[in-house]
C-alpha cells in the first residue's frame, strides 16, 4: 500500500537511529507516530473520498451530520454503511438488517483469523483493534517489515485509529457538504452502484473460479423477479447459502490459480488451515492494494 | 427519514453484528475454525458482491419510462473504467457523474 519512495525514505531515517535487539518491540512514541501516519497517508485519502460520498448518500435520504458520525464511530464498516443508509432509508426490519450484515461482513472473520498470533500480546489496545479491523487496516497491520524504532503495538493502535478518524471526518464532511450545498441530487444513489460494480470488477479479476459471483447474481435476479422489491432480500440470501452448498463440489481450493500467485507475500502456513488464511489474506491485501487505497495514483 | 428510534435500533443491530463478527475468531476460533465457516468465508465475497449489485438496481423496470438504459450505460461505464485504469475513486466518482448527468439532462 506504501509506495517505494515513502518506504526508501523510512528505511534510511530509521537506519540512523541505534539498532535495538528486539525488533519493534520498545521504539520511541514520535517514530512510532510518524510511521504509522506515512503508513495511513494511502488510506486516508481513500477513507475521505469514500466516507465523504456515504455522508452525502446519508444526507439525501433525511439524516444529518450526526447520524452519519454516530455511524462511523459505531460501525465502522465501509460497504455495510452504505448498506445501511439503504436499510435505514428503506425502514427495514431488524432481522434483515442482521442477516445482510453477517453476509456483508462475513470476510472479517479472516482478518481476525490471520492477526490472532499479532493481536494476542496487545493488552488494552486489543478490544480496539479488533472492533477497528477493516480491510484497509487489515492490508497494513497484516504486512510483517516494521523499522526497528517503531513500537509494533502503539503502531497498530495509532493507525487503526488514524484509519477511523479519516472515515469519521469524511462521512461528516460529506453529511455537511449535502445539507450546505443545494444541488440536484437526483442520480447521486448510483455512488453505491458503482462502488460495488468496482468491488465486483476487482473479485473478478483476483480469481478463476467466477461461479460464486456468477450464483449470487443469478440466485438474486430470480429472487427479485418472484417476490417483488420489498422482500426479495432474504429469500435471495436464504438461496445463496443453499446454491453455495449445492455448487461446493464444483468448487476446488487447489484449483484455485489465485492461491500460486498470492502466497509468496503470505506467511509460512503452518497447517492446512493456516494455508487457507494465507491465501485469505494474501488475496484480500491484494485487492486493498489495487482497491481502495489507490496506490495507482 | 423514518422512525428514529427504528433508525437507532438498526444502526444497534449492524454495529453489534458487525463487531461480532470482528471479535469472533479471537472469542471461539483460535482452536480451529469449522470446515463449513471456511468454505464459506471463501466463497461468499464474490457471490454477495453479485447480489449488492443486483440489490442496488432492484428498482430499475426494463418496461418503465427510461427502459433501465441509463442504469446500464452507467454501470458498463463504471465497470469498463475500473477495468481499464483501476482507480477505484475515479471509478466510483465518473460513474456516478455520469449516471447523474443521464437522468437529470438526457432522460
Amino acid at each position: 500500500m506504501m509506495d517505494e519512495s515513502n518506504t526508501e525514505k523510512l528505511g534510511r531515517t530509521t537506519s540512523r537511529t541505534a539498532p535495538r535487539t528486539v525488533s519493534g518491540s520498545n521504539g520511541s512514541l514520535r517514530s512510532t507516530l510518524r510511521y504509522a501516519f506515512l503508513s495511513s497517508l494511502p488510506v486516508m485519502a481513500g477513507y475521505i473520498v469514500l466516507g465523504t460520498g456515504f455522508g452525502v448518500l446519508l444526507q439525501d435520504k433525511g439524516y444529518n451530520w450526526l447520524w452519519a458520525a454516530l455511524m462511523s464511530v459505531t460501525i465502522f464498516a465501509g460497504s455495510m454503511q452504505y448498506v445501511a443508509v439503504d436499510l435505514l432509508s428503506g425502514g427495514a426490519t431488524l432481522i434483515s438488517a442482521a442477516l445482510m450484515t453477517v453476509l456483508v461482513n462475513i470476510r472479517h472473520l479472516f482478518y481476525g483469523l490471520t492477526m490472532l498470533e499479532k493481536y494476542s500480546d496487545t493488552g488494552w489496545r486489543k478490544p480496539y483493534l479488533i472492533f477497528a479491523l477493516t480491510d484497509e487496516t487489515f492490508s497494513l497491520v497484516c504486512s510483517p517489515e516494521l523499522p526497528e524504532d517503531v513500537d509494533r503495538k502503539n503502531y497498530y493502535f495509532f493507525l487503526s485509529l488514524m484509519n477511523q478518524c479519516y472515515w469519521i471526518a469524511g462521512s461528516i464532511i460529506g453529511a455537511a457538504a449535502g445539507a450546505a450545498l443545494s444541488f440536484n441530487s437526483a442520480g447521486i444513489d448510483f455512488a453505491m452502484t458503482a462502488l460495488f460494480v468496482v468491488i465486483f470488477v476487482e473479485q473478478w479479476e483476483k480469481t478463476k473460479q467466477h461461479l460464486p459471483a456468477i450464483t449470487g447474481i443469478a440466485v438474486t435476479v430470480v429472487c427479485r423477479l418472484l417476490f417483488g422489491t420489498e422482500s426479495f432480500l432474504i429469500p435471495s440470501m436464504i438461496g445463496i447459502l443453499t446454491a453455495m452448498f449445492l455448487i461446493k463440489g464444483k468448487i476446488h481450493p487447489d484449483s484455485a490459480e489465485t492461491v500460486a500467485e498470492t502466497q509468496d507475500g503470505a506467511e509460512t502456513p503452518s497447517s492446512q488451515d493456516g494455508a487457507r488464511y494465507g491465501y485469505e489474506s494474501g488475496k484480500y491485501v491484494d485487492r486493498n492494494t489495487t482497491g481502495k487505497g489507490g496506490n495507482e495514483r | 427519514m423514518i422512525d428514529p428510534v427504528h433508525s437507532l435500533l438498526l444502526i444497534a443491530v449492524i454495529a453489534g453484528v458487525t463487531a461480532l463478527i470482528r471479535f469472533l475468531p479471537f472469542l471461539v476460533f483460535h482452536k480451529g475454525t469449522p470446515k463449513t465457516v471456511l468454505y464459506l468465508g471463501e466463497v461468499l465475497p464474490y457471490a454477495i458482491m453479485g447480489m449488492l449489485v443486483v440489490y442496488c438496481l432492484k428498482d430499475i423496470s426494463i418496461t418503465g419510462s427510461t427502459h433501465a438504459i441509463p442504469e446500464a450505460l452507467a454501470v458498463a461505464a463504471t465497470a469498463l473504467l475500473h477495468k481499464w485504469k483501476h482507480n477505484t475513486l475515479l471509478s466510483i466518482l465518473s460513474g456516478t457523474v455520469f449516471y447523474m448527468m443521464l437522468v437529470q439532462l438526457v432522460f
